[in-house]
């Protein structure tokens, strides 16, 4: 009897089909696949000038890109976002206040994943938190005020290297997963995902953009952008891919626009922060 | 009257009314709401398309001005592209696995 209990068990063992890779979060060994496949991909590009974005995949791109940085079209919202950052609340209390080191060289540290709210917290929600904790109203999350204040975060932390800690906390690995989820996931008329042009296609053209890696994609952002002829947050980006497929976008900040930062800050890890950036 | 002619009357008559059905308000109402509600559905699915939401106003917009013909061509036009962003996010809920880097 014994024995056929063990038999039916071990044929039940061999019939049911194997958790799939897919079906578990591992962190760790996406990092691991995602930063070899880029680095087998482009062998000539350093491991750190991937955060440049479309000028590690086209030297005539980068050339243009020396030339306008000797005066980079993002130094007014620089200017303005120091400004405001220094600059107290009525109640007397600063920005500084709100953030680990005066919130000075921190932004390699975001988003992180908030235990006690049990969402993905990126620099620009902590910013409108701080706002709103101080008596102020939020800002508008895609550009003008906000990219100007992440701006200037972000030039505080250059050169720092992200530093992305996921928890093992369930909450954190299904907003990671999630992330991970809306990259991958074809949307919109024109059936991309974001992973289409920045997993599959980085370096080739869509019309004349040259297309970023997404290794170390967010690492410039907020960013002067020619084509909107200022400055945009992440939210703008992302915002602006999805239209570019013709899908509806999400809100600024949707919790799916937080986890996709999220996986992609992770994705980036030991790379330096270099915003804010200028792209075409 | 042979049975070819009278089939040919029939259908004829039959094509009168339903134009005259599809070109009412009652006609694009019943097609507006089809459009309508397949797009909230994308909706819940996080997956519409602008050109859906195009086709839905350009419907409203045409419908504003008395044209029913176009407004329910335009409405259904949505309805159909709806219907296709449904479709693309119930087969990427898993499809998206496939395109991860391994």
């Amino acid at each position: 009897m014994r024995r056929a209990v063990s038999l039916a068990l071990a044929l039940f063992c061999l019939a049911a089909p194997p958790a799939s890779a897919a079906d578990t979060v591992n962190p760790k060994a996406d990092f691991k696949a995602f930063r070899d496949y880029f680095t087998k991909r482009f062998p000539n590009v350093p491991l750190n000038d991937f955060v440049n974005g479309p000028y590690s995949m086209d030297a005539e791109l980068r050339k243009q890109w020396v030339e306008i940085d000797a005066f980079p079209p993002y130094q007014f919202a620089l200017d303005k976002g120091k400004q405001m950052f220094d600059t107290p609340f009525p109640n007397g209390k600063t920005y500084g206040d709100c953030f680990p080191n005066k919130g000075i060289g921190i932004r390699q540290n975001y988003p992180f994943f908030d235990a006690k709210s049990g969402e993905v917290i990126t620099l620009d929600v902590a910013l409108n938190q701080c706002r709103q904790a101080n008596g102020e109203e939020p800002f508008d999350y895609t550009k003008d005020d906000m990219a100007a204040l992440t701006a200037y975060m972000a030039y505080t932390s250059r050169g720092k290297l992200f530093d992305i800690k996921i928890p093992n906390d369930r909450r954190a690995l299904a907003a990671y997963q999630k992330g991970e989820e809306y990259f991958y996931t074809r949307r919109g008329q024109l059936n991309f995902s974001c992973a289409s042009c920045h997993v599959q296609s980085p370096g080739d053209h869509i019309r004349t953009e040259v297309l970023a890696p997404a290794l170390g994609i967010v690492a410039a952002l907020p960013i002067y952008r020619s084509e909107w002829g200022g400055m945009g947050t992440t939210s703008r980006r992302l915002i602006t891919c999805n239209s570019q497929v013709r899908g509806v976008p999400l809100k600024p900040e949707d919790e799916l626009y937080r986890d996709v930062e999220y996986y992609l800050s992770y994705m980036s890890n030991g790379l330096p922060i270099s915003g804010p950036g200028a792209r075409p | 009257m042979p049975a070819l002619m009278r089939l040919a009357v029939v259908l004829f008559a039959t094509g009168l009314a339903t134009a005259a059905l599809a070109a009412s308000a009652d006609g694009f109402k019943a097609a507006y709401a089809k459009a309508e509600a397949a797009e909230n559905q994308a909706g819940a699915l996080k997956n519409q398309w602008t050109t859906t939401e195009a086709e839905l106003k350009a419907a409203k917009k045409a419908a504003d001005a008395g044209n029913f013909n176009d407004a329910i061509k335009h409405a259904q036009q949505a309805e159909a592209l709806a219907n296709a962003s449904i479709a693309q996010a119930k087969e990427q809920a898993t499809a998206w696995k496939n395109a991860v880097v391994r």
